[in-house]
């Protein structure tokens, strides 16, 4: 474990920036739901957090996302200069949106509304317009900027989301359990297109699973929580450790 | 066939809709994507007790004693339904329920209650110069609401997490957005009335989600409803002599039925 520690010290060297999660917990009331977490996290590298149900997983990602108050540090190092900053810029695929249907708000609406103050409920704006659309064409979803967003497949959805998430290109990309909703094929789609985009922009990537055969698959770094860490490391580390077979009982991947 | 524009209250009344009709327009589109049609309704409801307040504690301005009601009351509604763990919709219909009692109650003291009845129903004919004005300005302030937050507003409604990472304070904006209704409403509560007023606000925005695919065709088409429905419904009260309120939620209805087939015929 140890070694392993230090061979990760010597790739963030490497690479650009690294991202430090020092001490992190979060409860509510008595209550802790998250117990001194500590998690390095690279450029280029993808992480994945899995665990059982009401382990934690989303209330780490709100935390790191500062949407619920919690202890402890998130520090975001520049290697090349040695700054450390506090601010980042994270980008967030979430679960799901809140849309139906039958909603009035195409792609562009949708987008628009998330990078921009140009109200979408007034003219489109051309220029606006154009830099969507180079953005969906990152996913390959550029056709769909005028379709209603309640009448895009699961996997045209998640592919504009994940346009969203890295306009402006972020720090830390944050996926929260993104395979819900969309079949097989979609999920296996997914994984492919967050690796692409972790080696092409040399994204630090964090990412919330179930679905432990492709997380053996793409995964650089595999946590398993359960309030606390139970165990991170390589994904084969990981899967052979005790805690990883007490958690998921017989499983096998 | 203008001739009703002989008379100054057929002409503050046809001004008060031309002003209120986009504010509903506006609001409306929002309050139907957030699903918030229990909540504006219960904000309604509530007007009768601003008005009771505002009697009681002896403001001379009715307006002033509604407003900063309202405000309070709509930040106290959401602030509830934020925190709450169980169904949002009931502590509203518990809030509401209250806050309407007590303002029948306090309007009733000394049995003269039909002197305020008005406000169940509304009297579009004896609004003043006053309170159009007051429309106006409602006007102006919802239009530079809406074109500064419209945005942030709408990420929000579609995921709080997803619009936060993109430093958009989605909650300030819901509280500023329920204090407008709130506002709006009691400016309106006058002409329209308690019973319908949440009509006004749902029916245009509800009859152009089924006809309009994208945001801007919801807003034009939101507006065009409800200002056509209101104009129209005046002049059917006018050479009727039915109530105007009732007449312009009718208008809108049948709006609704319309686009509602139209978009069901659209679909096939």
């Amino acid at each position: 474990m140890a070694e392993h520690s230090h061979k990760l010290k010597d790739v963030c060297h490497e690479h650009c920036h690294c991202i430090k999660i020092n001490g992190l917990s979060v409860s509510f009331g008595e209550e802790k739901i998250i117990d001194d977490v500590n998690l390095h996290m690279h450029c280029g590298e993808l992480t994945v957090l899995i665990g059982q149900n009401g382990a934690g997983k989303s209330t780490l990602l709100r935390a790191l996302l500062g949407q619920i108050p919690h202890e402890g540090t998130i520090e975001f190092k520049e290697t090349k200069t040695g700054n450390i900053s506090n601010v980042m810029k994270i980008g967030y695929v979430p679960q799901s949106l809140n849309i139906e249907r039958e909603i009035p708000m195409t792609v562009y609406d949708l987008f628009a509304s998330f990078i921009s103050k140009y109200p979408v409920w007034m003219f489109k704006n051309r220029k606006l317009y154009d830099k969507i659309k180079e953005q969906l064409k990152l996913f390959s979803v550029e056709d769909c900027i005028d379709k209603q967003v309640g009448k895009l497949s699961g996997g045209q959805l998640q592919r504009v989301m994940l346009s969203i998430a890295v306009t402006p290109m972020p720090d830390l990309l944050v996926l929260d359990e993104p395979v819900s909703g969309i079949d097989e094929n979609g999920v296996r789609d997914f994984y492919r297109l967050v690796d692409e985009m972790k080696r092409k922009h040399d994204l630090a990537v964090l990412l919330v699973s179930h679905d432990l055969y492709l997380v053996k698959k793409y995964a650089d770094k595999v946590v398993l929580l359960d309030n606390k860490i139970l165990c991170q490391g390589t994904p084969e580390e990981v899967y052979e450790d005790d805690s990883f077979k007490k958690t998921f009982g017989g499983q096998t991947v | 066939m203008m001739d009703f524009l002989d008379y100054a209250f057929m002409r503050n009344a046809l001004l008060a809709i031309l002003v209120s009709s986009p504010i509903f327009a506006l609001l409306g589109t929002m309050v139907v994507n957030k699903k918030m049609a229990f909540f504006s309704d219960a904000i309604g409801h509530s007007a009768l007790c601003g008005i009771a307040v505002g009697i009681v504690f002896g403001f001379t301005s009715r307006s002033v004693s509604m407003v900063i009601f309202a405000i309070l009351f709509s930040m106290l509604l959401n602030f509830v339904k934020d925190r709450t763990t169980y169904g949002a919709d009931t502590i509203i219909s518990v809030f509401a329920s209250v806050a309407m009692s007590l303002g029948l109650v306090l309007l009733s003291k000394g049995g003269n209650f039909n002197k305020y009845s008005s406000y169940l129903v509304g009297d579009i004919l004896s609004i003043t110069t006053t309170e159009i004005i007051s429309l106006a300005v409602c006007l102006v302030l919802v239009i530079v609401f809406w074109t500064l937050s419209y945005n942030a507003l709408s990420s929000d409604n579609l995921n709080r997490g997803l619009a936060r990472s993109k430093g958009i304070n989605g909650k300030l904006y819901d509280y500023i957005f329920s204090a407008f209704i709130a506002v709006v409403i009691m400016f309106s509560i006058r002409w329209i009335g308690i019973l319908l007023i949440n009509s006004l606000i749902i029916l245009p925005a509800a009859s152009s989600r089924n006809i309009s695919r994208n945001t801007r065709a919801y807003h034009l088409w939101s507006v065009v409803f409800s200002v056509v429905a209101g104009v129209a419904g005046l002049l059917l009260s006018y050479y009727t002599g039915a109530p105007s309120g009732p007449m312009i939620v009718l208008l809108l209805g049948g709006a609704f039925f319309v686009t509602f087939v139209a978009h069901s015929f659209g679909k096939e």
